[in-house]
Order: structure tokens, then C-alpha cells, then sequence
């Protein structure tokens, strides 16, 4: 489980997080939302060591994050960015097999492996050979998604990984990241602007402004029981077309 | 190479990694014996090495110290057309050279402040001091003198300067210099009491066809010069002996008396076998009639001392040959040395920031040290040749490589970063695995800038005696020869495009 106490980090004199505190239990999903500049991507980045943080402690399965141990602590987790992340001159295969190489895993374990994740990921195995350039969007987050399971770690951690694709792909894809996280039992932290993805994806929604949690709960207390008049607007500013067809 | 390799291979051969081991261990080697070969090479044989200034007159008596030695059975390495008389004088005071011909006037006046010193035993009194010997005078005195055409000199009975005296009526031209200077005109009329009607200021070139136009009578010299010989004049005796003397001697070093003494003696027989007028026909014949500086020795030795001395006059493919191996010596051990350097200086810059700045600002400094004054700040250091030649070209090209590999690396995007920091990789793996290979295309581009610019600057080590294409160029500036000076710098420029042509083909190969 990922524990974040008391987060606070300032850039250039600016507080961009306010001493945010969050957990995401065992094999749930927690979906960070909010506007632009919330705060919601940097405490992301927090949780996995990229960003330090001024004051506040991390603790992933009860074990606070230091140098010293920082680099077994991000093998116990996965990370997926918008466009994937991936490594431009490594095949697709390569990105996925980088930690495991570096880990000394032999080459049937990691064959073993990387053919049980590409047909979880709904990817065919042909396709590992082709550089990140030659994917689509789609395949290239499926592709990064298995680089991030490769070492079977407990945690998943997501940042707008679904951000630039296309409608289509993006409705399969949530399906597919759904059924895979449960069947899984992976422990989600998963940062979005979508409300939507949020709901579908998220045992527990957490919305953020100005580096502030403005409310936690189910996306049933978000849309019923709105904290404060911000969370409101937030929720009233989804469209959908069916909107549109009531009119 | 092993970037590239990495980038290119896919998967892990082991030959690949015994491949990568072999190169690198070659490398060392190959860097190892250059160095070795030299030292041992200088060590055991102890060849006498003859160094000359860049001047015509300076090679041919340098050419003919050589050949004569060789001829009596000495190892003899000959380094033409070191430089000016500072150079020559530090080469042989610590011991690059063992000998180099000049002049008494330009020692006693530039080399030892002007000491009150009149005769040679004075100077080798003084040279001794030193660790340094002179030879008696060769035979002949390059001072300033004055000329006029041989024709009209004859007609009315012309021999020393004190004659003109009594014909004001001719007409003077001195190259400004010679006007301006103590020693030059402004003594000299006061001296000899001329009072010439007309003295005119012009250029040295233009006053030979003056000479010939009758437009003026008398010109000041150097009392060697080819066109003496050209355009048949007369050197007037100095027979006051107002200019200062600068008799031809050959310095050497004294230790060369006890580790060589034989050597020494056979400098000595040429003590006043070379007189004025052998001295400039011989600058004549180089010059002007465009003979080998080697064959005019040669033939000076077989008409002075009776023996011919085998020259091989060398071909052309024969000299492109020697000196595009020089040339790829001194390209291909700074380059290579430059690249060891400056890929983890450039590394360093781009990883800590607290010396990045230092870094970037010290490689750049170096490059904006000219050429010419980069290579002679190595010879107190390094000496001459080859050696402080790669020094110099090592400093030169490692900006333009340390530039770019820190900027190849500060340009990776940071999502890459930071998706290969989540994957719990070390620092040193993702710079070998991901920083390295994404900045590979620009610190090719780097290293391909530094081998272009490394290609021509080092047709400037030959002003140092380091060979290479600069070579032919170096004697073609001195005796005005254009084709010489191309069969330098075509050479040159071809190399450069290949260069470029080569790294253009590795950039191509590596984007596949």
C-alpha cells in the first residue's frame, strides 16, 4: 500500500502541496483528480522518489522511502506516463526486459514473463520488435504497461496514462486496465483529469485544487454530497451528451 | 564504439561484448607504442638531430650539415623549417635538436640582450655558459649592404660605399625600414658622410624593377639574397664595417662533444667553405630557379668536398604518402585521446552542476587560444614535433565534443529520465543504457565537428616539425610555390570531406 503523510513541496518560493496526506489500501484503486496545476502529478511523483518532497513522509508497505532504499522500493512498483515514457532507441521488447537484464533474470524466465504480460496486455508478441515510433498510441501505453508489471511489482502508479488517445482506444483501454488491475490485485494510485475514468477505474476519488484535497470518497459522495462549492463546479463541469439530448 | 554498438545490436552476443574489449585494449596499445616507439627510438641510437630556421638560407645550410653528416655515417634526424630563432634556440637548449645554423649579430643581439661581444671565442665563451657551442663563421656575413646593378657599378668604377660619396647624383631607395632604423640608414649616411640628392621609401619588391628601370641606382639588401644572383647586381663593401656582423655559424650543443665529438668535427670542416657568393647562388638556385633545397646541397657538397651524397629525390605519391601518414598520426591519436577525454568531462558537466559552468567555460577558453600561440606554449613543455603538436590539436578538439555530450544529455526529455528512474535502475545503467545512446547522434555530430576542424589545424604542425599535410604547405610559402602549397592543402581539404563524409555515413547507419 502506498501511504503519503503530511506532503508539503514549494517550488521556487511557491507552495505547490500543502501537507497532503493520502493512502491507497491493498489492491484498491485511488484516482487523483483535480484541475491543471493542482498538485496532483508532482504528489505522483512524490510517491515514487522522481520529486522530493520539503517535509512529509512516503511509505510504501509500511517502509519510508530514503535514498538508501529507494531503488528497491521503485522495483515494487510500476509506473506509466502519458505516451507511454518509453525509451525511443530500445525496441518495445527491450524496454520491457531493461530491469530484468539488469536483474541477471535468464533469458527463459524473461521470455516466460514477457509472453504471459503481452497476451494480458492484449499485444502481440510481433510487435515487441518494433521501436516505440513504429507503435500506435495505444499499443505504445500497452507496451509501457508491461515494462511496469515486468517484475510483478504490488504497486501500479498511473499518470494520465490514457491522456492522448483516442476515444475508441481509450474506452478499450479502460476496460482492459480495469480487469487486469483486479484480477491482478495491484494497488492503483492513478492520476487523471477525467472524471469519468476516474469513477470507472477508482474504488476512492480524491479531488485536489491549489495543492489541497478538497474531498475524498466514492464518486457516489462526490457527485451527491459535494464538499465545498468548488467540488460542485468541478463535477457540474462534466459534459456528456446526453446532457445535450435532455435539453 | 561501444555506444554504438549498444544501439545498434539487439540482442546481447557475447561476441559483441569481446568485440567492445578487443577495441578498447587495441586502442591502448596502439596509444602506447606511438609513445614507446619514440622514446626508444630517441634513446637507444642517439641520432644527431639538425633543426633549421624557416628561411631558404637557413634549410640549405641546414640540408647540407645533414647530408654531410649522414654521409660521414651519422644517424641524423633533420627537422626543416622549425620556426623563428626562438623556437630554434629553446629546441636546442633542451636538447630537441643538437644543432641549428644562424647568425652572430641575431644571437648576440636577440638571444643574449645585446652583449658586448666581438669575436666568436667571446661567443663561445658565453654559449658555453649555456651548455651551448658555436662553429667559427661558415664563410659569409647576411647583413644589410647595399647593391646596385653590376653593369653601372662597373662603368663608373664602383666597389664600397665609401665611393659613392662622390656621385650625390645617384638616386636612393630603401625599403622603409631601412630608412627608419639606427642601423640602417640614419647611421649610415652620418657614418660614411652621403648626402645623396634623392632617397626614396618603397617596397623591397618593387625596387629590384626599379633597379631595372633605371628609376633608382642604389637599394639596401641582405647581403645573400637571391636576387643578387637574379638580377646581377653588386654588394657594395662595407669597407667602414658599419653594419653589425651576422656571420653564418652552426650552434650546437656542447654535450654533443663528448657524446658525438666526431660529429662535431665534421661540422667543423665546413668553418669557411661557404663565401657570399656561393651562399647567393645557392638561394638562387632554390628560389629562383626552383631546385631542390636537397640537390643544392648536395651538389655543394660534391663541388666543395669531392664526395656525392645520395639524395633521393622523392615523388610525388611518394611525399603524399609520408605525409598523409604524419598527418593521420597526429589527427588520429589527438582525436582519439580527445574523445576518451571529453565524453566523461561532458558527462561530469551535464551531471553535476556545481562544475558545469567551470567545465564548459575552460574548453571553451582553450579554443579561443589561436592556433600558432597554442602550439608554441607546448615546446617549453613538450618541445618540438609530433608530440606537443597532438597536445595542442588534443586541446583544440575537446569543446566542441564536451559541448555536445553535455548538451546531448541535458536535452533528453525528462519523462525518459524519470520512467527510467521509476524502473529502480542505478544512475550509472541509465547512463550507459538510455542517457548515453539517446545523446550518441549528438556527440557524434561533436566529435565529427572536432575531427573537421583537428584535420586542419594540424597543417599548422609542421610549423612545430610534427609533418603532416602542413608540410609541403610550409616549404611552398617559403619558396613562393603554389603547386607546393596545393599539394598540402588539397590533400587537406579531401581528408576533411572524408572525414565529414565518414561521420555523415555512421549518423545515417546509427538513425536505421
Amino acid at each position: 500500500m502506498i501511504s503519503l503523510q503530511n506532503i508539503t513541496k514549494i517550488y521556487n518560493g511557491k507552495t505547490v502541496l500543502h501537507g497532503v496526506s493520502l493512502e491507497v489500501p491493498k489492491a484498491k484503486t485511488v484516482s487523483l483528480i483535480g484541475p491543471s496545476g493542482c498538485g496532483k502529478s508532482t504528489l505522483l511523483r512524490i510517491s515514487m522518489g522522481l520529486i522530493q518532497q520539503d517535509a512529509g513522509t512516503v511509505r510504501i508497505d509500511g517502509t519510508e522511502m530514503r535514498k538508501e532504499n529507494m531503488l528497491q522500493i521503485r522495483q515494487k512498483m510500476g509506473y506509466v506516463i502519458q505516451k507511454g515514457g518509453l525509451f525511443p532507441h530500445l525496441t518495445a521488447r527491450q524496454n520491457c526486459t531493461l530491469v530484468a537484464d539488469y536483474l541477471n533474470w535468464d533469458a527463459k524466465r524473461i521470455e516466460e514473463r514477457i509472453e504471459e504480460l503481452a497476451s494480458l496486455a492484449k499485444i502481440e508478441v510481433s510487435q515487441l520488435d518494433r521501436k516505440p515510433n513504429e507503435l500506435s498510441g495505444g499499443q505504445q501505453q500497452r507496451i509501457s504497461l508491461i515494462r511496469a508489471l515486468m517484475l510483478d511489482p504490488e504497486i501500479i502508479v498511473l499518470d494520465e496514462p490514457l491522456g492522448s488517445i483516442d476515444p475508441l482506444v481509450r474506452y478499450e483501454l479502460q476496460t482492459d486496465l480495469k480487469s487486469i488491475f483486479s484480477k491482478l490485485h495491484k494497488t492503483v494510485l492513478l492520476v487523471t483529469h477525467d472524471l469519468g475514468e476516474a469513477a470507472f477505474l477508482g474504488d476512492e476519488i480524491i479531488l485536489m485544487k491549489d495543492g489541497n484535497i478538497e474531498q475524498k470518497g466514492s464518486i457516489k459522495q462526490i457527485l451527491k454530497e459535494p464538499a465545498n462549492a468548488f467540488v460542485e463546479r468541478f463535477v457540474n463541469a462534466q459534459r456528456s451528451p446526453l446532457s445535450e439530448l435532455e435539453l | 564504439m561501444r555506444l554504438l554498438k549498444n544501439h545498434i545490436e539487439l540482442k546481447k552476443a557475447p561476441a559483441s561484448k569481446s568485440f567492445q574489449k578487443i577495441s578498447i585494449w587495441g586502442i591502448a596499445l596502439l596509444l602506447m607504442f606511438s609513445f614507446a616507439g619514440r622514446n626508444s627510438f630517441a634513446q637507444e641510437s642517439k641520432p644527431v638531430k639538425v633543426g633549421t630556421k624557416l628561411f631558404t638560407e637557413s634549410v640549405i645550410i641546414g640540408e647540407i650539415s645533414y647530408q654531410l653528416l649522414q654521409e660521414e655515417g651519422f644517424e641524423t634526424q633533420f627537422y626543416k623549417q622549425l620556426g623563428g630563432t626562438r623556437i630554434l634556440w629553446n629546441a636546442l637548449l633542451s636538447g630537441e635538436i643538437d644543432i641549428y645554423p644562424d647568425y652572430t649579430g641575431t644571437i648576440i643581439q636577440e638571444m643574449l640582450g645585446g652583449a658586448d661581444i666581438k669575436t666568436i671565442a667571446e661567443l663561445n665563451k658565453k654559449l658555453a655558459e649555456l651548455g651551448l657551442q658555436s662553429t667559427e663563421s661558415l664563410g659569409f656575413n647576411n647583413t644589410y649592404a647595399l647593391g646596385m646593378l653590376k653593369a653601372k657599378a662597373d662603368k663608373l668604377g664602383l666597389n664600397s660605399i665609401s665611393d659613392l660619396r662622390n656621385h650625390p647624383e645617384l638616386k636612393f631607395g630603401f625599403s622603409n625600414e631601412f630608412i627608419d632604423r639606427a642601423d640602417g640608414w640614419v647611421g649610415l649616411k652620418s657614418a660614411y658622410r652621403l648626402a645623396p640628392k634623392t632617397v626614396t621609401g618603397l617596397d623591397h619588391d618593387l625596387a629590384y624593377r626599379g633597379l631595372q628601370g633605371n628609376d633608382i641606382d642604389i637599394i639596401d639588401l641582405y647581403s645573400t639574397d637571391a636576387e643578387i644572383d637574379y638580377y646581377n647586381l653588386k654588394v657594395l663593401k662595407d669597407d667602414q664595417h658599419f653594419f653589425p656582423d651576422y656571420q653564418a655559424i652552426i650552434l650546437y650543443r656542447k654535450d654533443l662533444e663528448s657524446s658525438n665529438a666526431k660529429a662535431v668535427q665534421v661540422l667543423k670542416r665546413l668553418e669557411g667553405r661557404i663565401n657570399e657568393e656561393v651562399m647567393v647562388a645557392m638561394n638562387a638556385d632554390v628560389k629562383i630557379r626552383e631546385i631542390t633545397d636537397a640537390a643544392v646541397a648536395s651538389s655543394y657538397l660534391e663541388q666543395t668536398f669531392g664526395f656525392k651524397t645520395e639524395i633521393t629525390e622523392s615523388t610525388l605519391w611518394s611525399r603524399l604518402w609520408v605525409n598523409t601518414l604524419g598527418h593521420f598520426y597526429l589527427v588520429g591519436i589527438s582525436l582519439g585521446l580527445a574523445i576518451l577525454v571529453a565524453i566523461p568531462l561532458g558527462v561530469v558537466a551535464a551531471k553535476v552542476s556545481a562544475i558545469e559552468s567551470v567545465v564548459l567555460n575552460l574548453v571553451g577558453v582553450l579554443q579561443t587560444i589561436p592556433s600558432l600561440a597554442l602550439l608554441v606554449f607546448m615546446i617549453p613543455l613538450l618541445g618540438i614535433g609530433a608530440v606537443p603538436a597532438m597536445a595542442a590539436l588534443f586541446l583544440y578538439s575537446l569543446l566542441p565534443i564536451v559541448r555536445n555530450t553535455h548538451s546531448g544529455i541535458k536535452n533528453i526529455p525528462m519523462p525518459i529520465i524519470e520512467s527510467a528512474q521509476a524502473l529502480g535502475l542505478p544512475n550509472t545503467v541509465i547512463l550507459k543504457k538510455i542517457e548515453l545512446p539517446l545523446a550518441l547522434p549528438t556527440i557524434l555530430t561533436g566529435i565529427k565537428t572536432s575531427a573537421v576542424i583537428n584535420v586542419g589545424t594540424a597543417t599548422l604542425g609542421a610549423l612545430i616539425g610534427a609533418g603532416g599535410y602542413g608540410q609541403p604547405i610550409l616549404t611552398g610559402i617559403r619558396l613562393d610555390s603554389v603547386s607546393l602549397i596545393l599539394e598540402g592543402a588539397i590533400p587537406a581539404a579531401v581528408l576533411a570531406l572524408l572525414v565529414q563524409g565518414f561521420f555523415d555515413l555512421v549518423e545515417r547507419v546509427m538513425r536505421r
